[in-house]
């Protein structure tokens, strides 16, 4: 059975101020399987905060259900964890004790919430920064943050909403061969939203291509490239092989989408 | 110099500041002793200063002044004691909102000195009227701003932390209400000095003690120097109050002053 089971998934938003509605996410499905790492590629507007939102259970579908082990999503949970596009660390918390809310939400004695954010502040690479407050930190600092803060609480699935957007090309491959390492280590199930075709290719194991608004998948390529994967492997042919094809696929869709604006 | 939004040195602040003081009391001087106004309505500065000394030695001032800001104090207290958590569950659930809303925002316009007559005739002359009369000034409008405040917390934050795991105590608690602390102890602070005028009304009626009695007094006298003191010690009581509150403030809540 899939991990989790996205069936039909639409999302209608009512008109703004008398306007037309708008159809964020045409009707949706997908099966994620156990230990997936699946990015969404697609271009600005097409719905993919709205899908991932809808998965976390901080959206509700207009038609269909997400299913996560067999059972009906409808709200939020500790279960999913989720990095925000937007920056959503609490301001009045330290590095160290945005990295401990959710465990001190499960009572987890204090001890062992030291040691699980020492861990991942280490791995992040923030040492020095866990008693600085979000407003002392840089964009990208703040959204490893937010990582180490979803990952403390060891959830099921991962929804990750462009979380390395903010970031330099040097931190931002650091960044991705450190997830990968988790995911790796930890066999987690994770949906990965970025506009970056070679970070796309590089994390996942499968990659979504969705379709300008209204969104909805448009293609879904498995990535077959062996693991633990290295930063090197970006120049390798078979690399080179799935950019070409999804900048193509990409490319499309963006056409599309200027189009249909104008 | 006036660039909009560029903070000042705290040297030059203070300088600025103390710079007021200086124009203000020279303008007094001005006007009293350049014979503008005559002494009968305005004393000289010098005048109030020895009617303060007076008060201090003579008339047991010292006393009267422990008991406003007994008062105050008190009054303003379980005033928010009361109103802060009820602001709270407003900010936070709808359906209260809806429930004591309407309601406190009529009470809101009651005036406070209003009541003093009525509530003469409830509680007596005594200390309880004195505080009902403030509770009723600062209940709710501190209820109001408290609600507006919360209601305005960032949903972004209560969704991220529902996907921590958080439930409904643990948003209120520990999002909502260390959201909103920084912003609620401003209105606290703003509060406390509307509950200054509320007490000093109260004091000019039926009252035995007090600043607002003693400047009642006063006028008896046509005593303008001990009237003028007798605000001048409002003042300073209120510069002092609004100075640790903010001292507090900072300390609490450094992350709201990080810039
Ligand atoms: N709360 C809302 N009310 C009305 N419309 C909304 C709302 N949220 C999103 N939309 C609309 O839904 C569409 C999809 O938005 P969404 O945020 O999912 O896009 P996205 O794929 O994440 O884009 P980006 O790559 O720019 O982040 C947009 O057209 C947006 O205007
Ligand atoms: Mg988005």
């Amino acid at each position: 059975m899939s991990k989790l089971r996205i069936e039909n998934v639409s999302r209608v938003f009512p008109g703004v101020r008398g306007g037309e509605p708008t159809r964020a996410l045409e009707p949706t499905n997908l099966s994620v399987e156990d230990n997936d790492f699946i990015t969404i590629l697609g271009p600005s507007g097409c719905g993919k905060s709205t899908l991932l939102r809808i998965v976390a259970g901080l959206d509700q579908p207009t038609t269909g259900s997400v299913l996560l082990d067999g059972e009906a999503v409808r709200d939020p949970g500790p279960d999913r964890g989720m990095v925000f596009q937007s920056y959503t660390l609490f301001p009045w918390l330290t590095v160290r004790e945005n990295i401990c809310f959710g465990l001190r939400e499960k009572n987890v004695p204090d001890k062992q919430q030291a040691e699980i954010a020492a861990h991942f502040i280490n791995q992040v690479g923030l040492k020095g920064f866990e008693n600085h407050f979000p407003k002392q930190l840089s964009g990208g600092m703040q959204q490893r943050t937010a990582l180490a803060r979803a990952l403390a609480n060891d959830p099921k699935i991962m929804l990750l909403d462009e979380p390395f957007g903010a970031l330099d090309n040097q931190t931002r491959a650091l960044m991705q061969e450190l997830l990968l390492g988790i995911w790796e280590q930890h066999k987690k199930t994770v949906l990965f939203v970025t506009h970056d075709i070679d970070e796309a290719i590089f994390m996942a194991n499968r990659v979504l291509v969705m379709t300008a608004r209204p969104g909805k998948v448009k293609c879904d390529i498995a990535i077959d490239l062996p693991h633990p994967r290295h930063y090197t492997m970006k120049t390798t042919p078979e690399f080179a092989a799935y950019k070409a094809r999804l900048t193509e696929e990409i490319r499309v869709e963006a056409i599309r989408s200027a189009q249909a604006e104008h | 110099m006036f660039d909009p939004l560029k903070p000042v040195s705290p040297g030059r602040r203070t300088a600025l500041g103390i710079l007021f003081f200086v124009v203000f009391f020279a303008a007094w001087g001005v006007v009293t002793y350049g014979g503008i106004v005559p002494p009968l309505f305005l004393a000289d500065p010098v005048k109030a200063a020895r009617a303060g000394i007076e008060l201090f030695t003579k008339y047991n001032f010292i006393g009267d002044v422990g008991i406003t800001i007994w008062r105050v104090v008190g009054g303003f207290l379980i005033a928010a004691v009361f109103a802060v958590p009820l602001g709270i569950l407003m900010g936070a659930f709808k359906s209260i909102e809806a429930f004591f809303e309407p309601f406190i925002s009529f009470a809101r316009y009651l005036p406070a000195s209003a009541f003093i007559p009525l509530l003469i005739l409830w509680a007596g002359v005594g200390e309880a009227q004195k505080l009902s009369v403030i509770i009723i000034g600062s209940f709710f409008q501190i209820v109001l701003m408290v609600a507006v405040i919360v209601g305005g917390s960032r949903i972004d934050l209560v969704e991220a932390s529902k996907t921590l795991g958080a439930k409904r105590a643990g948003i209120v608690l520990r999002v909502l209400l260390p959201g909103a602390a920084p912003q609620i102890a401003e209105t606290l602070r703003l509060v406390l000095g509307w509950a200054w005028t509320y007490v000093i009304v109260a004091e000019l009626i039926g009252a035995q003690s007090g600043i607002g009695h003693m400047i009642m007094d006063s006028q008896r006298l046509l005593d303008t120097g001990q009237m003028i003191f007798g605000i001048f010690v409002i003042g300073v009581i209120g510069l002092v109050s609004d100075f640790l509150f903010k001292q507090a403030n900072a300390r609490l809540y450094p992350w709201y002053f990080i810039k």
